[in-house]
Order: structure tokens, then sequence, then C-alpha cells
């Protein structure tokens, strides 16, 4: 808990609090620790093989769109339109692959379609200068309005009966662990490595820290805002196979639902903060495995949906509010041309 | 040559060029392209949508109007104070259902009921404003997160109130009146909304709140510095929002009566792309309640229309993120490059021919060069910045203006010693005594004031009457250059132009345009009046000795005009001079009955060419940093002497500047000629051969002091 990944290293600690060892990302992996011993103590169905299943895939889910999340927001900026990018995609590729066309095909044409939606984004933000966060909004509205009006016609998609594609995703396992969580610890390394490892990975964290001062240092900000963005878009896409193959279909209801805000949840409880430059993959995973625990938590104690939406967002207030605390804005940076939203 | 010259006057004359550049100056610029595309969208959405503009479907439009309106005002309130706030359309669904369990269930009264839901909706208001007021919080993200929070707590409420909401009828007459009533046809509901707006317009453009709502939104940096109270502003439009929401929320529940699981869904986008469409700026500080009504107007238009035409649910809610982002994109961008564009097209030259210069170099030449100027005595070397003007009082007394807003005041008879005489806070750029022994002082952008001899300082005028066709608001004055008065207590100054300020002097030179005036300003009626409008540059003024009379000088045409205000020639203008070397500065009386005159720069054969060719000086000004443009030459300082006819009688020069560039005014006072220069750090004194050396000019206008 002492070290943190390379870039994140220097804005992050403070001086005059040389002895301070508890970062957020332990005592959110801590409580996460906690609560599911609770659980597992008070709970008498929580340790059962079927809750645990159903717990990582949840999970995993999440994690998967929570380390796109974490990639932009270290950029210092925000993507609202994952959800919207994940259901259209594949919503569409299984409205396809239902129409006959041969599921490889359908498969290309959706990432294209998600990389286009992601490059589009990426546009918007670094070259016509409009806020991430407005963009991204309207982004989703757009993609999830257009794919509803022209790419498909019902709510629900099934995936195809004896797709091999699906069946491996959902059933394979790989030394006894589920394809999913394969699939989400893959994409963890992927994303870890290209954060710590690759160029591109420490212009990002620059870009977050200080965009000004990277852009003045030389670094390509508007190329690597469009590169996050689509990085983003397809690691959606990939969520979207994954949840098509667990659940046997992709309901558009998803995009209603309030996942995008666990998403925000995942990377702000898990420590990265929303003004950028900090953080890293091991944040998401912590974040993941706390609400991963608490979203099972409390589907196992039968709160409503709509309570838990009210306890979810509640507890994500509270992290902005811990967030801005910890990780407090730079004055000097903070109100920009378009303002400080 | 002739023809295409013709031409080129003829174009700069009539074409009013200038007025592009003035028109992007005003505020309200930004509202034209949301009001335009207001009247299309009327006009299309009329023509293709029947019964549109029947009674019954006009009255439903305005009482939707009425409740989306307040919410977008609410919501631009906020954006005008930097922020945002995306709970509004929680806050107004949680009002709905508030007003219908009060109204429905409990059966409160209706007054009761109203209290209840504005509580709430400044409750909500509160707590984002707490959180993003007080505790700094990003905006955006929280008021997503609150709006969640409000919308899981109606979802919560509205399960277990659902029936019972359903089941119960409120009876009462004030209800439905506000429901469904109208006044003189007009729907209560929106008449409702029509007076918060006309109350909002009027705080947000007129009183001190909005102003600091405002100037949060614009620099919260500044406001801070300026005193304001950044945070409980931050605060309060967070409340007022909330505000604005609950009464939507309320007139929607007076109206429907019921609610859905879908009530406000997606609600905040719509207000959101109301707002910006308008033209509310989303980095705050630009914004006004005409365009959020514009903005609510044109966004349910469109929504309703989308729906009359049978258009899908998610085509329209792609369109109107669509319409967002490209509303946005475009605020972005005019705001970015506004600036640059009025930068580009405000100044705007005109076309001057101006009569051959004057030989100076010709024997004979009343303009013979010398070097009279050169080696003049020097007073307060380094002690003051700029002294445009100066002027000797009885006791011999120097007076001067100052860079720095003062009035420096040097002790006769030596002129060692100085004082601050007065601080005024402009640069002072004309002086003048009165009958009463009062210093009248012309300062650059602030007026016409007065010093009496205690040093009391009081404004006289800074403003004149608004010529209406003017774009640029010319009432307030914006450089009084010169003054002088009249026999009888008038003061006739000089206004140099309206369209730049001081330090922008040599833009206006390059443009001549006629854009200064004359003003007069009668003590007797406090009333002040242009006189004489369209002057290219005015300049030093100085009554005549038949007291019906004033000279001025017009610089960048090089000439002296005369103008009558009394007497068989009243309100005529005549040109006394129209061929001097160089740009005329102040005129003032002298000993023997004729004048003198600075000249503040000499013309130089490029210059009056470039006068010719109002193209090339407009791509010099876009496209050539200003220190390098062509300038008058004002390394040489000139002052010269003329009579009544316009005839010069001597010049005195110094040649290269090396003591007294750019001199702007000149005194004569006992025998001696005081100089004075707008960029100098001294001031002159020449001795000048056979002057009556007890002529004081306070004494031969006024009379002795009594």
């Amino acid at each position: 808990m002492t070290s943190r990944e390379g870039g994140a290293e220097a804005p992050g600690r403070r001086a005059g609090r040389p002895g301070w060892k508890l970062t957020q990302e332990g005592v959110v992996f801590a409580l996460a620790v906690v609560l599911f011993a609770l659980f597992a103590l008070t709970l008498d169905k929580f340790l059962t093989a079927g809750n645990l299943v159903a717990l990582v895939r949840s999970v995993a889910i999440l994690g998967i769109l929570g380390l796109g999340m974490g990639l932009v927001v270290i950029g210092r900026g925000i993507d609202l339109a994952m959800v919207a990018t994940m259901v259209v995609s594949v919503s569409w590729i299984l409205a396809l692959s239902d129409t006959g066309m041969p599921l490889g095909t359908a498969l290309l044409i959706g990432f294209a379609f998600a990389v286009a939606v992601g490059f589009a984004s990426g546009i918007l933000i670094a070259y016509a200068t409009i806020p991430a966060i407005f963009t991204t909004l309207a982004m989703g509205l757009i993609v999830y309005g257009s794919g509803r009006a022209w790419l498909f016609q019902v709510d629900v998609q099934n995936t195809p009966a004896n797709s091999e594609f699906f069946n491996f995703l959902a059933q394979a396992t790989v030394l006894g662990i589920p394809m999913m969580i394969v699939a989400f610890a893959v994409l963890a390394v992927i994303v870890w490595a290209l954060l710590k490892w690759t160029r591109f990975g420490r212009f990002v964290y620059a870009t977050g820290d200080n965009p000004s001062a990277a852009r003045v240092a030389g670094i390509p900000t508007r190329y690597l805002m469009v590169a996050q963005y689509v990085i983003t878009a397809i690691i959606a896409y990939l969520a979207g196979l994954i949840m098509a193959a667990a659940n046997s279909g992709m309901s558009t209801r998803v995009y209603n639902s309030t996942m995008i805000y666990d998403v925000l949840l995942v990377v702000v409880l898990g420590g990265i903060g929303l003004s950028g430059g900090r953080g890293g993959v091991r944040n998401v995973l912590v974040g993941t495995l706390l609400v991963g625990v608490l979203l099972n938590g409390m589907t196992i104690f039968d709160i409503p949906y709509t309570q838990q939406n009210l306890i979810k967002s509640v507890i994500l207030l509270i992290a902005i509010v811990i967030d801005s605390i910890v990780n407090p804005r730079d004055e000097q940076t903070a109100q920009q041309e378009q303002g400080d939203i | 040559m002739a023809a295409s010259e013709t031409l080129t006057r003829l174009r700069y004359k009539y074409l009013p060029e200038h007025l592009l550049g003035e028109l992007l100056t005003k505020r309200w610029i930004d509202n034209v392209v949301p009001f335009f595309a207001l009247i299309v969208a009327i006009i299309v959405f009329g023509t293709l949508i029947p019964d549109f503009f029947s009674a019954s479907s006009l009255a439903d439009f305005g009482r939707q109007v009425a409740e989306f309106g307040l919410i977008v005002l609410g919501l631009s309130i906020v954006m005008m104070s930097g922020g945002i706030d995306l709970s509004v359309a929680s806050i107004f669904t949680l009002s709905v259902l508030v007003s219908l369990i009060g109204t429905n269930v409990e059966a409160w009264p209706t007054p009761l009921v109203i209290l209840v839901t504005l509580a709430l909706g400044a409750v909500c208001g509160a707590i984002n404003g707490y959180l993003v007021g007080y505790l700094r919080l990003r905006a955006f993200l929280t008021t997503l997160v609150t709006l969640i929070i409000f919308r899981s707590i109606y979802d919560i409420l509205f399960l277990s109130m659902s029936t019972a909401i359903i089941s119960g009828f409120p009876d009462s007459d004030l209800l439905f009146f506000i429901g469904e009533g109208d006044v003189l046809g007009i729907p209560f509901s929106l008449l409702v909304a029509a007076i918060i707006a006309i109350v909002w317009h009027v705080v947000l453009s007129r009183m001190r709140p909005g102003w600091r709502l405002t100037a949060v939104g614009g620099a919260r940096r500044s406001a801070h510095n300026a005193g304001i109270k950044v945070r409980r502003t931050v605060f309060f439009a967070y409340v007022w929002s909330g505000l604005l929401c609950s009464i939507a929320g309320f007139l929607f529940a007076a109206r429907l009566g019921s609610t859905g699981a879908d009530t406000g869904v997606g609600l905040e986008v719509s207000a959101l792309t109301a707002a910006v469409l308008g033209g509310n700026s989303i980095g705050g500080g630009r914004g006004s309640v005409a365009k959020a009504v514009m903005g609510a107007v044109l966004v349910l238009l469109l929504t309703n229309s989308l729906v009359n035409l049978g258009v899908s649910g998610p085509i329209t809610s792609t369109i109107l993120g669509v319409v967002l982002l490209l509303a946005v994109f475009i605020d972005m961008r005019w705001l970015k490059h506004r600036n640059r564009l009025l930068a580009k097209v405000y100044v705007s030259p005109a076309y001057l021919t101006l009569p051959p210069a004057p030989d100076t170099t010709a024997p004979g030449s009343p303009y013979a060069l010398n070097d009279k100027l050169r080696n003049v005595e020097i007073i307060g070397l380094g002690e003051i910045e700029g002294p445009e003007d100066v002027i000797l009082d009885r006791d011999d007394n120097l007076y001067c203006g100052t860079r720095l807003g003062d009035i420096v005041r040097f002790f006769g008879p030596d002129h060692k010693r100085s004082e601050i005489f007065a601080h005024i806070g402009g640069h002072p750029l004309g002086m003048a005594f009165d009958r009463a022994g009062n210093l009248l002082v012309c300062i650059g952008g602030m007026g016409l004031y007065q010093v009496a001899p205690d040093k009391t300082v009081t404004k006289l005028t800074d403003e004149t009457n608004r010529s209406w066709m003017s774009v640029v608001d010319d009432s307030r004055l914006r450089l009084a250059d010169d003054l002088d008065i009249a026999p009888d207590g008038r003061v006739f100054f000089s206004e140099a132009t309206i369209r730049y300020e001081q330090e922008d002097w040599a833009t206006d030179a390059l443009e001549s345009r006629p854009s200064g005036r004359m003003i007069v300003y009668d003590p007797k009626r406090n009333y002040t009046h242009t006189d004489i409008p369209k002057i290219i540059f005015a300049n030093g003024v100085c009554m005549c000795r038949d007291g019906q009379s004033f000279l001025f000088a017009e610089s960048w045409t090089c000439s002296i005009l005369r103008y009558w205000f009394d007497g068989p020639k009243k309100g005529k203008t005549e040109r006394v001079i129209s061929d001097l070397p160089g740009y005329p500065d102040n005129i003032n009386r002298a000993s023997d009955g004729n004048y003198w005159m600075a000249l503040l720069g000499m013309r130089t054969p490029a210059l009056d060419l470039a006068m010719r060719m109002p193209g090339f000086r407009r791509r010099m000004a876009r496209r050539v940093a200003p220190d390098q443009w062509l300038y008058p030459n004002i390394n040489t300082g000139c002052v010269v002497k003329f009579n009544d006819k316009g005839e010069i009688l001597e010049s005195l020069w110094d040649l290269g500047g090396e003591n007294h560039p750019m001199i702007t005014s000149m005194r004569e006072h006992r025998g001696w000629l005081y100089l004075g220069g707008v960029s100098n750090n001294r001031i002159g004194r020449y001795r000048i051969p056979g002057a009556d050396p007890n002529w004081c000019g306070q004494d031969d206008y006024w009379g002795p002091a009594t």
C-alpha cells in the first residue's frame, strides 16, 4: 500500500505528512474485506457457490468497464457514454447475426461501431474542445437513440443459440476459473501494462496531471485524448460481449439503469482522483471488489432496486466529497475557458 | 485612377462597414442566432403541423412553456454563476410528487401545499449549493449524483403513494384556477412564469445581486478579489434554481393532477439543451433571462413538434443530443473567437484625402524649420508623467495633468516646488479656468470635472444625449479631450472619438473616421448636449475674442474649424485652416490677439497616401502588429501661431524631438510659453521674444481678479 504506481507518485504525495501510509486504496480494500467477512459470517446464503458466481459476474463486468473509465479519468476525462456504447454495439451484433449474418462479420461491425463512437467522442473533446462530460453525456443519448431507432427494434436481443463463441465466453474455464474472470484479469493486466510500461501510459498520467504543461512539454495531448476514448469504447465493447454471453443476451434496459454511475463509483471509490493523473489499475480492482460486495450484499438483504440506487448514489456522493478533500483541485487551473464544471 | 478612386471614396462613404464591429461589441449580439432559429422553427413547424396556431394548442403550449421555462431559467441562473445543475429534473419531479401528495392524499389547503413544495425545492437546491458552493465539489458530477438521489427518493415514494394519489381528488377552486385558469386569455401559469422571468431579468441586468452572480461566473478569482462572497453567491444560485424548479413542479401538478414513473426522465438533458441553445455559456458569466426563454421555447417547440410529427422517442432523443452537442460547440467556438473576430473587424478605416502639405523648407515659409524649442527651460523633469495640458493662474502657479490621474500644481514664480492639487483618477486632457477661478478639466474616460480653488472635486457631466442612429452607446463620454468656456459660462468641450479609449488614439488615427464630436455643457441648466457630431478626432478648443464662436481642431484632417454658437452666424461651421503640415492638438489665445496651436505630430507622405487607401490600412491593422503601423511622425514637436484668418505667422520647432516630442499643448503666460506633451515627463518654458511680460490668460479673458 505504500508505493504507488509510477506516474501517480509525485503529485499524490503531500509534503508535511511523511508518516501517512493509509491510502484510500488501502482503506477501501480493508473495508471490502471486512464487509465480505461480515456477509460471509452473518448471511448463510452469501458463501454459496451460486452466490459467489453471481457476485463474480456482476463484479467482472463492472470491473472491465471500470478499467476503461479509470483510464480516461486518469487522463482527466470522463466517459459517460460507455454503457450506451456497450449496449448498442453488442445489441447490433446480436441483431445482425439474428438476420443470418455470420457472427464473425457481425462482431467486426460491432467493433467498428464502438471504435467509431470512441473516435467521435475523442475528436469532439480534443479538437472541438467540448467538455468531456458534455460530449459523452450527449454521445450516450445519440448512440442509444440512434441504436434504438435504426439498428435494432426489440428491447432484448438474445445471443444466437449454439453459438460457440458465446458459449465459450459463458462456460469455459481456465484452471477452474470462469472465463469472465479470466477475461477481466487479462484486460486488467493489459491496461496495467499499458499504463505502466508504455509511453502512452506515461503520457496519459502527464496529461491528466497538468494538461497544459503536458502540451507545452511536447506531448501530443490531442491524439492522446482521442486514443483514450477509442480504448474506452473498445473496452466497453468487450464488456458488452461478456455481458451478453453471461446473460445469453443484451437488454437495452441496461442503458436506462444506473450502471454508468456504478462504474464511476468503482473508479472514485477505488481512489482514482477525478482531477486526473493519479491512481491505476489496482485502484480499479479494489473499487470493484467493494462495489461488488456491496451490491451483492444489498441484493441478498433483499433491498428493493430503487433503494439500492439511493444507497449507491449517496455512497458515490460521499466518495466524491472525500475525493475532493483528499485530492483538492488546483485553483489555478480549475476554471478554464469552459468553466469549472 | 480618378474613377477607381471615386469608387473607393463612394464605397467607404456609403457602406457602413464599421457597424459590423460595433454590433459585435453589443452584449445582445449573442441572442441573434437563437432568435432567428426560433423564428425559423416557428415558421417551419407552424406550416408542418396542423392546428399549430389554434387557441387551445397555443394555451397548452403556453402552460408547458411556463413549466419548462422556469426549469431552464433555474438552470441558466446556475450556469451564469459558473456551475451547472443537472438535478433540476429530479427536483421538479419530486416537487410534482410532493404537491400531489399534499393535494390528493393529505388534502392540505393549497397555500400550504405551495409552501411545502417551495420549501422542498429550496432544501434540494441548498443541498446542491452547499456541496458545490461551500465544499467546492465539481458541479456537473455532483448534481448528476444528486439527480439520481432525488430521483431514487421519488421512485421510492412514488411506489408507495401512487395508488393514493390516483384515488384522491383535490377539491380546490384555487388549485383548479392555477392549473387550468387564465387571465385575459393568458394561461395563469404562463403569467406566473412571465412575472418571475421579468423579475429575474431586472435582478440580473439591473441589480447588484445579479451583477455579483454574473461576476462570479465570469471570473471567480476576480470576483473574490473584488470582495464578492463567492461561495455564498454560488450557494444561492442553486437555491434559486431549486425554488424555480419546485414552482414548475407545482404548476405541473396543478395542471395534470397525476404523475407517472417516467415523469421528468431525461428532462435535465432537454433543459440543458435549451439553456445552451438559448446562448447561455456553459463557462458561466454570460447569460440572460431572454436567452433562457428563447432556448426553452425552441426546445419545447422542437420536441413537441417531433412528437406531433410521429417521430419516435429514440430519434427525438438522438436529435436532442446532436442539438446539445452542436449548441455547446458553437458556444465554445463563439466564446473563443468572438474577441479575435472583433479585433479583426472592428478597425474600419475610412477614405480621406488630405490637401498637399505645405513646404516647410521653402525660404520665407511660415513653417520654416528651426530649433527654437530645443534648449528651453525644463520644469518638473521626471516628476510628472504625461502633462497633456498645462495652465497657469493669476498667481503664476502652473497646473498640469498626469497619467496617474492627478493634477499637479507647481508653485510660481520659479516652479521648483510642486504638490498634488487634486486626484481625480483619470488622465486630465484639457483644462480651463472659469470666471470664478474653478479649474475645469476634461478627463479621458471619465468626463468633465471641476476642481474648486479649495481643491474640492465635482463631477460636472459624464454623459450626453444618446443619438438614436449610433450603434455604439454614445451617451457616455469616452474620451473628453479639451474644453473652453464661453463668456456666459457654457462649457464647450470636445470628445475625440466614441469608438476608442484614450490609449487607442493611434487606432483612431488609422481609421480617420468621423467619430468625434463637440459637446456643450450648460452649468445653469445642468444640461449636456452634442452640438457638432461627426468630427474626425475633435481636439483642441479655444474661444475666439468675439464671444460668439470658438476654434476647434480636427486632428486627422489637419484642419482648424470655427463654430459660431451665438450671434448672426449661429450654428455655422467654417474651415479656417485645412492644410496644416501636422496634426493639430490644443489651441490657446496668444497675448498679441492671435492663437497658438500645438501640432502633436507631422504628416508623412506615406501616411497621406495611405489615407486614400482604406483597404490597405485595414490589411495593415489586421496583419501587422500595432507597433509596426504607419503613424504620424510624433518625434517632432511643433508649435505655430496663427491669426483669425487662418494665416500662419510663425513656427517653433524641436526637430527630432529631443526635448519636446509630441507637443500637445502650450500656454502663454507673462512672456513665456509653457509646453506640455501627452507622453513627456517634463514641461518646457520658452521665452517669447517681444511678448507682453505682464499678460495673463486668465486676466485677459475673464478680467482682473475682483
